[in-house]
């Protein structure tokens, strides 16, 4: 399996990620330039995190128009599977892949800490090492990760079980004292209708090692490979 | 020239005709500016380089010493790391949020400049109290703009500190020390070789910002300084982001000869630092410098702050592929000179000369001071108070609740959390703890990273509270289990013409020598920041050390939280009664007073000894080093990090508060095993330490006994939320 990840001017999480997936997990990695034009011969791209552009405009509103993006665009609306995580997350919102829009913490700082997660969809390719219901610990760092979406795109949302992951207390209930950033029903990752691209804040790169404090990281990374092993096709 | 000129500029009269006899004639107005800021304080180190060379820096793991844009130690398999700490007081005290911020864009600039991929930042801040609505906008500034460039730089804050003292109310000081990893190979220096060769300037365009930031740092805050806002530089880390990428890959290539950051003094001092180092000149044509904004004059090229721009002499012929590298990224890259063999700066402006000065005359020859020394009148004062007849508290749980929600003792945890930590997946032990620790990915080496600085101590006894930042430090990195390799310092002192600041100054830099030499941590560098003052006095004189240390198993490190029912308690070193420059003193008693505790660093170094020893072997559990706060802190310290409470019993003969609040050095609290305590006891025996089982890990409260009577018994969560909601109630207001 080949993974690509791609780097935007200002993305610091690309090289975390490449090594989460090409020396912890083994897989092939290569880094994609958001100068190019073409995707072809990867079976999954990752999107990470860091400031694409500085992100002094709005978080991912200039790294939707990198050269590299219509490509990714073909790639996801074509089946393949795309991963955005924390800034990676907030360009695949920007670029239409996903439904709704990130706004700043409702803190209005910038917050680095662990999280636990509930897992609300296992049936999917990032998650299927996961029991639903499961509760997992990964880390956050963000200033914009507050999610918002408008009633109607929240009810499809739910309908279609496509929020994977809502932030929740140690014991998995999803209350408010459990969210870092104020985003709208705790949601912490969401996927597209077709299953193939999931966006998450926190960062599963941090946390696959046991040395860096837990592994949850490595069973989403581990998830995919999966998926992809098994050759499924994707999809609700 | 007029005076008023020159003076405007920072300049003496004295300075000036030395200028006019090095030059044999009138310096004009660009060559003025050009020497004010070399030769200013900030610059040119005039009044510290004679006290200076007091520091011990040399040791066989010590790479590059003083003198280059960083230090460099040894860590073995042809790595080494790089670092520096520096301050940004003055721009911070003015414009918070900028000035921190670029605080940190520089000294990570320090960092790859010499060819290094930096992989931390720590951060030493000191504010007014937090009751003042001022204090809470600095802070709040301050650590805004550390997150808003470290963060963005993808670089992981990952430890630090942060004091609260009336002294610093007018003139926080913000510190910033950053590190980065370099394979030996690859080590660059900023060095102009090579006659002939090109001189490029690549990164961020130069405009009218900061100019004569220098020097506005070698003068005292006052109400005028709110003038000097536009002295401040606006920060941009993510062309900084950029300007990192492509320097490494020009040093990976090979590509250049020398690389310099453009701080502060910006062209002027980067240009002339370069060229002295290498004993050559260089001709440099601003016109060919990009500009952000039009109009501006040589003056303001040569002397302008911009952010985010590196100056490098390319190897010959490697000129276009530096190019390709920058347009890669995004980034100009032009050449704007070349290096020359007369020694001169030679500056021109569409090939006509509009300054020409050697380019040692604005290094080498910078005028150096002997400030006149006087012992300060106050110490007398503030030394002889009686301490033995304050009252005793009636109530010592409330004393440690107070204690522990004092904001200099606090959980920093509103300041950490809006810094990325994890960034890089190297973090293995973040901020909160004693030291912070590193992986080096590819080894089984750890780097264990700590700030240490106690103003107070300074206040009291500069040269004691000096070695014991030293020893601190040390003391810090021995608890997660680092050998210590050396250090970097940032000198923060008010005036120095002034003969008490002088006498401090000496004093502390004495101090800290003794200590850097008995402790084998040579000094590689750092920065001094005087003129920290305001209309209502000087800041405590405060030396910051910033220390690296190795660890060769980074599984054989250790945390300071309690983790397992039953182990022992051992405490290392011994309790004497000293309170002086106490918190406990300070918040209980409303003092800053008495003696700052002694100590013996052949003591100092047998405890940190043993404490590596001890954690190398397996046979520890947790340490954490009890400092501001004394014992009672450290023991809720490690009990609220583990999550697990402790009962500790006590035989002394000392005052209770004396024995619970005293900060004494060289003191570690160990946690081992009950069937490695023994070990653990004779191998302190053996070195001839001080050790007694004080008690056992175990339930949800720490209860204290002394001889026999129930001092205490708080729960965690009592303590927990004291030390916890603290800050952020405080900040919330």
């Amino acid at each position: 399996m080949k993974f690509g990840v791609i780097v935007f001017p200002g993305s610091n999480c690309d090289q975390d990620v490449h090594y989460a997936l090409g020396s912890v997990l083994g897989q092939h990695v290569d880094y994609l330039w958001h100068g190019d034009t073409s995707v072809s011969g990867y079976d999954c791209l990752i999107l990470p995190g860091g400031f694409s552009y500085g992100d002094y405009l709005r978080a991912g509103a200039i790294a939707r128009f990198a050269p590299i993006m219509p490509a990714v665009i073909d790639f996801a609306r074509s089946g393949g599977l795309v991963l955005g995580i924390c800034n990676g997350f907030q360009i695949l919102l920007e670029a239409g892949l996903l439904p709704g829009a990130m706004m700043r913490n409702a803190c209005l700082q910038f917050r680095c800490q662990w999280t636990y997660l509930k897992v609300e969809n296992n049936a999917t390719p990032f998650t299927n090492r996961f029991r639903e219901g499961q509760v997992i610990r990964i880390p956050i760092a963000h200033g914009e990760g507050n999610y918002y979406a408008d009633a109607a795109t929240l009810a499809q949302l739910e309908a279609n079980r496509q929020v994977v992951l809502r932030y929740c207390t140690p014991g998995g209930e999803v209350i408010p004292a459990a969210n870092p950033n104020g985003s709208v029903g705790n949601i912490a990752g969401i996927i597209n209708r077709e299953g193939n691209v999931l966006g998450m804040m926190p960062h599963p790169e941090r946390c696959a090692e046991g040395i860096l404090g837990g592994t949850d990281g490595r069973e989403l990374f581990a998830s995919i490979v999966d998926c992809w092993q098994r050759g499924e096709r994707l999809g609700a | 020239m007029e005076p008023e000129i020159y003076r405007q500029m920072g300049l003496t009269d004295e300075e000036f005709d030395r200028i006019k006899e090095i030059l044999g004639r009138e310096p004009n107005y660009v060559e003025v500016g050009m020497f004010a800021v070399m030769w200013s304080e900030h610059c040119g180190y005039k009044s510290s380089r004679p006290v200076l060379k007091l520091f011990p820096t040399k040791a066989p793991w010590v790479l590059q010493g003083p003198g280059e844009n960083a230090g460099i130690v040894d860590i073995g398999d042809g790595q080494a790391v790089v670092f520096k700490i520096e301050s940004h007081n003055h721009p911070s005290a003015i414009e918070p949020f900028q000035g921190a911020a670029t605080g940190v864009g520089g000294i990570v600039r320090d960092i790859f400049a010499m060819g290094a991929r930096p992989i931390a930042v720590l951060d030493s801040l000191r504010f007014g109290p937090l009751d003042d609505p001022r204090t809470r906008y600095l802070m709040g500034g301050v650590v805004g703009g550390i997150a808003f460039y470290g963060n963005c730089l993808g670089l992981p804050t990952v430890g630090g500190e942060v004091y609260f003292e009336p002294s610093y109310a007018g003139n926080p000081l913000v510190n910033a020390m950053a590190v980065g990893l370099i394979e030996q190979k690859n080590i660059r220096r900023g060095t102009a070789a090579g006659v002939g060769n090109a001189v490029m300037l690549i990164g961020a365009r130069t405009g009218r910002d900061g100019i004569h930031g220098a020097t506005f740092a070698s003068e005292e805050l006052s109400e005028a300084s709110e003038e000097r806002r536009p002295s401040v530089q606006v920060g941009d880390p993510f062309r900084e982001k950029l300007l990192i990428e492509a320097c490494l890959e020009i040093i990976n290539e090979d590509l250049v000869i020398g690389m310099q950051d453009m701080g502060a003094a910006g062209i002027t001092s980067s240009s002339c630092e370069m060229a002295a180092r290498a004993g050559t000149g260089m001709e440099i044509d601003i016109a060919l410098v990009p500009r952000r904004e039009e109009g501006m004059t040589p003056y303001e090229v040569m002397l302008s702050e911009s952010q985010e721009r590196m100056l490098l002499v390319p190897k010959k012929g490697a000129e276009e592929r530096i190019r390709a590298i920058c347009r890669r990224w995004g980034l100009e890259a032009v050449i704007i000179g070349r290096v020359t063999g007369d020694g001169l700066m030679r500056i021109m402006e569409n090939g006509r000369v509009v300054a020409e000065v050697p380019a040692r005359a604005l290094t080498d020859q910078c005028p150096v001071y002997e400030r006149e020394r006087r012992r300060p009148a106050y110490l007398d004062e503030v030394r002889q108070r009686d301490l033995r007849r304050l009252p005793q508290p009636e109530d010592y749980g409330q004393v440690l609740l107070g204690l522990l929600a004092a904001p200099n003792l606090a959980s920093k945890e509103w300041v950490y959390r809006q810094y990325d930590y994890m960034v890089r997946t190297d973090t293995v032990a973040g901020p909160g703890g004693d030291a912070a620790i590193l992986r080096v990915k590819g080894t089984s080496k750890g780097l264990a990273l700590t700030v240490d600085g106690n103003g107070r101590y300074c206040y009291l006894d500069p040269e004691r509270g000096g070695a014991i930042a030293v020893a601190e430090a040390a003391r810090n990195l021995a608890c997660v289990g680092a050998r210590p390799l050396a250090i970097t310092d940032c000198l923060n002192f008010g005036n120095p013409e002034k003969p008490e600041v002088a006498w401090q100054f000496y004093q502390a830099v004495m101090g800290m020598s003794r200590a850097c030499e008995v402790l084998q941590t040579p000094v590689t560098g750092g920065n001094v920041s005087f003129y920290n003052e305001t209309e209502s006095g000087a800041i405590y004189p405060t030396p910051v050390v910033g220390m690296v240390g190795l660890l060769p198993d980074i599984e054989k490190r250790c945390g300071m939280g309690f983790r397992r029912e039953g182990d022992l308690l051992i405490m290392v070193g011994e309790t004497y009664p000293e309170i002086g420059g106490s918190e406990y003193l300070a918040t209980f008693h409303g003092l800053v007073a008495g003696e700052p505790p002694a100590l013996d660093l052949e003591r100092e170094k047998a405890v940190q000894a043993l404490v590596r020893e001890a954690i190398a072997a397996g046979l520890v559990t947790a340490a954490h080093d009890c400092a501001e706060g004394g014992l009672a802190v450290a023991l809720a310290e490690s009990a609220l990090a583990g999550g697990l409470g402790a009962e500790v019993e006590l035989a002394s003969d000392l005052r209770p508060d004396y024995l619970l609040f005293s900060e004494s050095q060289s003191r570690i609290l160990l946690a081992v095993a009950p069937e490695a305590g023994d070990r653990v006891l004779d191998l302190a025996r053996e070195k001839g330490l001080p050790v007694t089982v004080i008690g056992r890990c175990g339930g949800h409260s720490l209860a204290v006994r002394i001889n026999g009577r129930t001092l205490f018994n708080l729960s965690l969560e009592e303590m927990g939320k004291q030390w916890r909601e603290s800050i952020p109630v405080l900040m919330a207001r």
